[in-house]
């Protein structure tokens, strides 16, 4: 399947600070791609310029095989619910479907009717009113009812309470299955993207730190666990991304794309969220280039 | 798009446009009565008004000055600094219509609301205070009714209101964006409108028209201003409803000049102040010394290009502003 996501060399700059950099992404389309990492990670950058809100510094990116934002038909192809989903505080829940509906071609307002009352809000709520989770549903439903092919979010659940939260991913992941669209949701909490998510890229200091299919990524990092000894001697086509030694044992995350056959040491699997904190937790020099890397560890 | 604009925009169009129908229905019940003594009484009408007359014909002045000026700050300003102030930017960019369509019918929507609204109320208050000004541009002038052409009056007669209305609306906006938090938007639209308001009738109306020019010549019996100690003087135009923008002293061979050292040295008896007499006898000297009076003023008739050649104005600058505002939503707002 052709690209729904693809950006090279991409890279945005405020003032001084590069907010984000050197950024090489090729999403399948089809998938529900999480976006992580820590707060100011740059992960609000990338999806406002997949938006098109902003405009790259350096380097391209491309959605659905336009330019973000270019015209009606590319606007029309991508739903954006935006940080803290805002909506209009004076406009009624009715109100928002009517904009929706002025203002989207391709606009679904049997689906939107649909979901705002299962969701059971009132529409002549006005939007001001709602909670936190009626508001992000609110504008998830927007996102939705345009029927766009890709649908991105930024933290849309990041200020709802646990139970909302749960609530939300659900819903989002039913609407998702159910419309057949790409997805890419950011979030620093991983729970929320391993619930929902098939593919994940991690964003750490402005940069792309790992990227792939989540089922790919569990499948080459092994926790290897053995007497204690030094990393150099390992074979080859290992990569080491973290290694601790206690005074008889060593434990390694490691990734690689061949099966770990050395009997010396215990192979145990990593779960998504080892994985993520050990690629987070990488020194920033050895993103860069795996050679300095390995010096770092000796 | 223009249901969106219309929906966030009815409830401030419905507050104004009530006070302007509001202030515009006591005029209409004043109006005749004004009409029918100037078919009486001509230009003796300015002796006959009343005081609520007066209180009316000020109210009136300062309507059409306030409207412009409001619809600045509560119109334009909040436009587009409010959705950004919230995020709401953010949802209605990413639905399916481009900023500047986007753009274009929130400015278009609401410059044409602005210019309705202050072209209603001074349509009214020109109405309205018709007989005085016809009165006045008889002959019929106090100090307390103003010429059409007097700056203060002008400002609210026939259609520059239309120009203000629209230039404020569009400078409120362009702060909004540019300043990106409503209140200072306000506040600065406010200021920088009445900067303008009263830069252009001090430096640049009385270039708007051609002006004319006539010189008087001094005497004894000319009423004469005297300023400075007698280094300057002025004398009044004796043209009703004409506006005189400047004035200078010719020397006997027409060349500008104060008056000689003389004329304040003849103004400065050894004691006391000088007397009618002497003040008289003074500007007679003067007078015959050659010495003249120039003065460059626009005549009444001058009213409607002063008008059509200043709502111009304002509206180029609204354009231009507009313009502006495309650009920044298009290349800085990313």
């Amino acid at each position: 399947m052709s690209a729904v996501l693809r950006a090279q060399a991409l890279g945005k700059k405020y003032k001084q600070r590069w907010a984000l950099r050197d950024c090489d992404l090729d999403i399948p389309a089809g998938r529900v791609v999480g976006l992580v990492g820590p707060n100011g990670a740059g992960k609000s950058t990338l999806l406002n310029l997949a938006s098109g809100l902003l405009t790259p510094t350096a380097g391209t990116i491309e959605v659905c095989g336009g330019r973000p934002a270019a015209g009606v038909d590319q606007l029309a192809k991508v739903g954006f619910v935006a940080q803290d989903t805002p909506t209009y505080a004076s406009l009624s829940v009715a109100d928002h479907l009517d904009l929706g509906r002025h203002l989207n071609p391709t606009w679904d307002d049997a689906l939107a009717r649909d979901r705002i009352r299962r969701l059971g809000l009132d529409p002549k709520q006005r939007a001001g009113k709602l909670s936190g989770g009626q508001r992000a549903q609110l504008a998830l439903t927007l996102g939705i009812a345009k029927r766009p092919q890709l649908l991105i979010l930024d933290e849309p659940v990041a200020a709802l309470d646990p139970l909302a939260r749960r609530e939300f991913m659900q819903d989002l992941m039913e609407a998702v299955a159910e419309h057949e669209m790409s997805v890419v949701l950011s979030s620093h909490l991983v729970s929320d993207v391993e619930r929902a998510c098939d593919y994940v890229i991690v964003l750490v200091d402005s940069r792309v730190q790992v990227t792939g299919d989540i089922e790919d990524l569990v499948a080459s990092h092994h926790r290897l666990t053995g007497p204690r000894r030094d990393p150099d001697t390992l074979p080859t086509g290992l990569h080491i991304l973290s290694a601790s030694h206690t005074e008889r044992q060593t434990t390694l995350l490691v990734r690689t794309d061949t099966a770990v056959h050395d009997p010396g040491w215990t192979v145990s699997p990593l779960g998504l969220e080892d994985i993520i904190l050990a690629h987070m937790t990488r020194p920033a020099d050895a993103v860069r280039d795996s050679r300095p890397a390995l010096e770092v560890l000796r | 798009m223009i249901w969106l604009t219309w929906r966030q925009f009815r409830t401030q169009a419905a507050v104004m446009f009530a006070v302007v129908a509001g202030f515009a229905v006591l005029l209409a019940v004043t109006g005749p009565q004004l009409a029918d003594l100037y078919e009486s009484g001509g230009s003796s009408l300015v002796d006959q008004l009343s005081s609520t007359d007066q209180t009316l014909y000020y109210t009136g002045l300062t309507v059409v000055f306030a409207v412009p000026a409001v619809i600045g700050m509560f119109w334009g300003a909040p436009l587009i600094s409010r959705e950004l102030e919230t995020g709401t930017h953010r949802l209605v960019w990413n639905q399916s219509i481009t900023r500047t369509r986007w753009f274009a019918a929130k400015l278009g929507v609401g410059a044409l609301a602005a210019m309705t609204a202050s072209g209603l109320v001074s349509l009214a208050v020109t109405w309205w205070s018709g007989p005085i000004d016809r009165a006045v541009d008889n002959g019929g002038g106090t100090e307390t009714y103003l010429a059409r052409l007097d700056p203060l009056a002008f400002a609210a007669r026939g259609i520059v209101p239309v120009g203000y209305a629209a230039f404020a609306f569009v400078l409120g906006v362009t702060l909004g964006l540019v300043i990106h938090r409503t209140l200072p938007a306000m506040a600065t639209t406010l200021a920088v409108y009445t900067a303008v308001q009263v830069a252009v009738p001090l430096w640049v109306r009385s270039h708007l028209a051609a002006s004319s020019r006539t010189t008087v010549p001094i005497g004894s019996g000319t009423p004469i201003g005297i300023r400075e100690e007698g280094r300057e003087i002025a004398v009044p135009l004796e043209q009703p409803g004409a506006w005189l923008t400047s004035e200078q002293t010719l020397n006997a061979a027409g060349r500008p000049s104060s008056p000689p050292a003389s004329f304040a040295d003849c103004l400065q008896p050894a004691s006391g102040p000088p007397s009618m007499e002497r003040i008289d006898r003074c500007v007679a000297d003067l007078g015959e010394r050659g010495y003249q009076q120039q003065l460059t003023y626009h005549p009444a008739g001058n009213f409607w290009p002063l008008q059509w050649a200043e709502t111009g104005l304002y509206l180029g600058l609204a354009l231009a502003l507009a313009g502006f505002c495309a650009w920044w939503l298009r290349r800085r707002l990313t």
